[in-house]
C-alpha cells in the first residue's frame, strides 16, 4: 500500500514537473552534433565539434542559472549524405533531438536542413561551407554560422586579384561544396577584372593531385585556385610544392584553409599562404582564454573556425530557447533571427533573415618558421573585412525567405 | 603534336605520374598476391600495414632521427615482425575454415589498428619530408619530374621484379610454391612448412610497410592512407588474377597508367575507372587476366 502511494507521488511529481516546461518537448533540450567523427574532417569538427558544444552547454548554464535540462549526443556521418540523413531522421522521429548542430560536408548539410525543414526542427550549422544554405536552398529551419563560401571568395579571392592574381585555374572537389566554392570565386575573380583559364574536377576524396597539378602548371594560370579541404588541400599544397608549382612562377589559392591543415603541413610548405577565416585562437584575450581551456580538453589540439562556431552557435540557441520559453524547431529558429548574438569568440552579430550569422572575417597570412614563436603560432593577421562586408549582401540572395 | 586535342608532351607527362602511382598499386598488390597465394588468406589489413610502414618512418624520424634510407631498410622488418606475430597466434588457426573467416579478422584487425592511430594523431595527418638527396626536380623537356617520384618508379620496379624472380625462378620459391599445392607432401620431404608459411606472410606484409615508407614523403603520413588505397588495391589484384605474381605487377603499373589517362579526359571518373574495368574483367574472364581457372 505504501509503495503503490508512493509510485502515485512519483508520478504526479513527474507530471507536475512537465508541466512547469511545457513547451520544452519531453522536458529535455537535446541538441545532436553531425559531423566527420573519423575521415580528413574530423580534425576540424569530429570529436573537437561534441567538446564545443558540451563546453557551450557547460558555460551556458554556469553563467545564467538555467534549469533547462540539456543534453548533447553525437555521430559520425561518415561525409556520406545517405548515412547523415538515416541518422537524421532517427534523431528528430525516435530520439527526441530538437537540434542538429554542425554537419560539415557541404552535401551532408544541405541534405540535413532539408530535412529540418521537413519535420519543422531545427539544424544550425557550423561545419558546411556551401552558400547555397542560406541561398537559394534556404529554409525558415536552418541557420548557418560560421562561414560560407561567398565569404571565402570575397576574402582570399577578392585580395589575390587585387594583388595582380588576374588568372585562374580550379582543382575542384567534385561534390556540392567544391562547386559552389568555385562558383562563387570565379564570380569574385571576373567581376574584379580577373580571368578563369580553365579548372579540373577532382573526385572527393582524392590522394595525389600530380595529374592535376600537371594541368594546373600547363594552363600558365598565375593562380591556382584549391576548391577543396581537408586532406585534399594539404595533399594537394604538398605535391605543389614537389612539383615546383609555386618556383615556376605560380601561386596557389588555398580557398578553404583550417588552422589543423597548416599545422598538419607545417610552416616549412604553407608559408605565405593567403586565407580567411572567421575565427583563429589568438586574435584577442577572449579568445586565447577560451581557445586554451579548449586545448586543455582536446589533446593539446587548438580549435578550429568549425569548432568555434559549433560553440557559438550552441550558445546562441541555448539563449533562444530560454527566452522563446519552447523548443519547436521554428519558433527558436525565429527568436535566434531576434535576438542579437554576442559571445566571445565571434563578437557581437546578427543572425539575417536568410538564416545567415553575420560578423567579421579575417584575412591571414601564415607565418614563415622563423616568425613563428611555437606549435599554432601560424597565422598574421592582414586585414579584417567588416561584418557587413563580409558575407553576401541579401540584395544579392536568391533565399525566397528575403522580401525583396 | 596533339592527341585527341591534349598536347603530346602533356600526355607523356601525365603517362609518367601514372606509372608512379601505378608503382605503389604494383608494390601492394604484389604482397598480396603474395600472400593469397601461398596462405590463401585476403589480407585486408594490407592498407593499415601499409599505414603502419609510413607511421613507423614518421616516429622514427621524430624520436629517434631516423633518417629516410634507415627506415627504409627497418620498417618493412619491423612491420614485417607484427605480421609474424599476427600470422602465428591468429591467422594459423583459420588455414582449414572458409576464406571468410580469414577476410572478416584481417578487416577487423584493419580497423583496431586505424583506430588506435587516429584516436592518437588524429586524421589531418603528419608532414615527413623528401629525403635531401631526391629534393628538387628533374626538367624532362616534356615534364617537371620530381627526383623522389623517379626513385620512386625505380624501386618499387626493382622490388616488384626480384620478388618475382625468388618465387618463379629459386628453389625457395619452388619449395613455397610446391607447399601451398601440397603441405604434407613437402613436410614429407623434411620441410618446415608451417615456418615458410609464416615467414611468407611476414614478407608480405614488409611489402606493404616498404610502399608505406617510400608513400610517407609524397601523401601526408595520415591514419586513413591505406584504408582509401586498399579498395583499389583489392580491385588490382582481382583484375590480375588472385594469386598471380606477375599478373599483379603487370596490373598494378598497367592500370596506374589507365587510372592517370582518365584523369586527362575525364577527371570525375578518375576515382571508379578501376572499379568498371574490374566488373568487365571479371564478366568476360572470372579468373582475371592472369590467373587459371582452380
Amino acid at each position: 500500500m505504501k509503495r503503490k502511494l508512493l509510485t502515485i507521488a512519483a508520478a504526479a511529481a513527474c507530471a507536475f514537473g512537465g508541466a512547469a516546461q511545457a513547451q520544452i518537448s519531453d522536458g529535455t533540450v537535446k541538441i545532436g552534433v553531425l559531423n566527420d567523427m573519423s575521415g580528413l574532417y574530423s580534425d576540424i569538427t569530429g570529436p573537437g565539434s561534441l567538446l564545443a558544444a558540451r563546453m557551450a552547454v557547460e558555460d551556458y548554464v554556469k553563467a545564467t542559472g538555467s534549469k533547462l535540462k540539456i543534453e548533447v549526443i553525437g555521430a559520425d556521418h561518415q561525409n556520406k549524405p545517405d548515412v547523415g540523413s538515416n541518422i537524421a531522421r532517427q534523431w528528430f522521429d525516435t530520439d527526441k533531438v530538437d537540434m542538429i548542430a554542425d554537419v560539415p560536408t557541404s552535401s551532408v548539410g544541405l541534405a540535413v536542413a532539408a530535412i529540418a525543414r521537413e519535420k519543422g526542427k531545427l539544424h544550425v550549422n557550423a561545419g558546411s561551407a556551401t552558400s547555397d544554405l542560406t541561398g537559394k536552398a534556404c529554409n525558415a529551419n536552418t541557420i548557418h554560422w560560421a562561414y560560407d563560401t561567398y565569404m571565402l571568395a570575397n576574402g582570399t579571392g577578392k585580395a589575390i586579384v587585387k594583388n595582380g592574381g588576374n588568372t585562374w585555374f580550379f582543382l575542384t572537389a567534385d561534390y556540392a561544396f567544391g562547386h559552389a566554392l568555385e562558383r562563387d570565386t570565379e564570380a569574385v575573380v571576373t567581376k574584379n577584372g580577373g580571368r578563369v583559364v580553365g579548372k579540373v574536377r577532382t573526385p572527393f576524396p582524392t590522394q595525389d593531385f600530380s595529374s592535376f597539378l600537371l594541368q594546373a602548371q600547363a594552363s600558365k594560370a598565375k593562380i591556382i585556385g584549391l576548391a577543396n579541404a581537408g586532406g585534399d588541400t594539404t595533399n594537394s599544397i604538398k605535391q605543389a610544392a614537389e612539383f615546383g608549382i609555386v618556383r615556376g612562377g605560380q601561386n596557389l589559392a588555398g580557398l578553404l584553409v583550417f588552422l589543423p591543415d597548416v599545422h598538419s603541413l607545417g610552416l616549412n610548405v604553407a608559408q605565405g599562404l593567403m586565407l580567411t577565416e572567421t575565427f583563429y585562437w589568438d586574435l584577442n584575450d577572449q579568445t586565447r582564454a577560451w581557445s586554451r581551456r579548449f586545448a586543455s580538453a582536446n589533446n593539446g589540439k587548438m580549435p578550429s573556425m568549425v569548432q568555434a562556431g559549433v560553440y557559438s552557435s550552441v550558445l546562441h540557441y541555448l539563449k533562444a530557447v530560454e527566452a522563446a520559453k519552447t523548443d519547436d524547431g521554428t519558433k527558436v529558429a525565429a527568436k535566434m533571427k531576434e535576438l542579437p548574438t554576442d559571445d566571445p569568440l565571434f563578437g557581437k552579430g546578427i543572425v539575417r533573415a536568410d538564416g545567415r550569422k553575420i560578423h567579421p572575417a579575417y584575412l591571414f597570412e601564415v607565418k614563415k618558421p622563423s616568425e613563428s614563436k611555437g606549435p599554432y603560432d601560424y597565422y598574421k593577421l592582414a586585414a579584417t573585412i567588416p561584418a557587413n562586408e563580409a558575407f553576401r549582401p541579401l540584395s544579392e540572395s536568391e533565399c525566397p525567405l528575403v522580401k525583396k | 603534336m596533339e592527341i585527341f586535342g591534349i598536347p603530346s608532351q602533356a600526355l607523356f607527362g601525365q603517362l609518367l605520374i601514372g606509372l608512379i602511382n601505378g608503382s605503389f598499386y604494383a608494390l601492394l598488390s604484389l604482397g598480396l598476391a603474395v600472400i593469397f597465394g601461398l596462405l590463401n588468406i585476403i589480407n585486408f589489413t594490407h592498407g593499415a600495414q601499409y599505414m603502419l610502414g609510413a607511421f613507423v618512418a614518421y616516429l622514427g624520424l621524430q624520436k629517434l632521427g631516423m633518417n629516410y634510407w634507415v627506415a627504409l631498410a627497418v620498417t618493412p622488418i619491423l612491420v614485417g615482425a607484427t605480421g609474424v606475430l599476427i600470422e602465428r597466434t591468429m591467422l594459423k588457426q583459420l588455414y582449414k575454415l572458409d576464406h571468410l573467416y580469414g577476410l572478416l579478422l584481417t578487416f577487423g584487425l584493419a580497423l583496431i589498428i586505424q583506430g588506435l592511430f587516429r584516436h592518437e594523431f588524429g586524421s589531418s595527418g603528419m608532414p615527413y619530408p623528401v629525403p635531401e638527396v631526391f629534393k628538387g626536380a628533374i626538367n624532362t623537356g616534356f615534364m617537371f619530374l620530381p627526383k623522389y617520384r623517379a626513385w620512386v618508379i625505380v624501386a618499387s620496379l626493382v622490388v616488384c621484379l626480384a620478388t618475382w624472380y625468388v618465387i618463379e625462378r629459386t628453389k625457395l620459391g619452388a619449395y613455397l610454391r610446391a607447399a601451398t599445392e601440397n603441405p604434407s607432401l613437402v613436410q614429407s620431404f623434411g620441410i618446415n612448412v608451417p615456418r615458410m608459411i609464416t615467414l611468407t606472410y611476414g614478407f608480405g606484409v614488409g611489402l606493404a610497410a616498404l610502399a608505406g615508407v617510400m608513400a610517407a614523403p609524397i601523401y601526408q603520413v595520415n591514419p586513413t592512407m591505406g584504408a582509401d588505397l586498399i579498395i583499389v588495391v583489392f580491385a588490382v589484384v582481382v583484375i590480375g588474377g588472385m594469386g598471380s605474381i606477375m599478373g599483379a605487377i603487370v596490373t598494378g603499373f598497367g592500370l596506374g597508367l589507365v587510372e592517370g589517362l582518365t584523369k586527362v579526359f575525364y577527371p570525375e571518373a578518375s576515382s571508379t575507372v578501376i572499379f568498371v574495368i574490374m566488373a568487365i574483367v571479371l564478366l568476360i574472364k572470372p579468373a582475371g587476366l592472369f590467373g587459371t581457372q582452380k
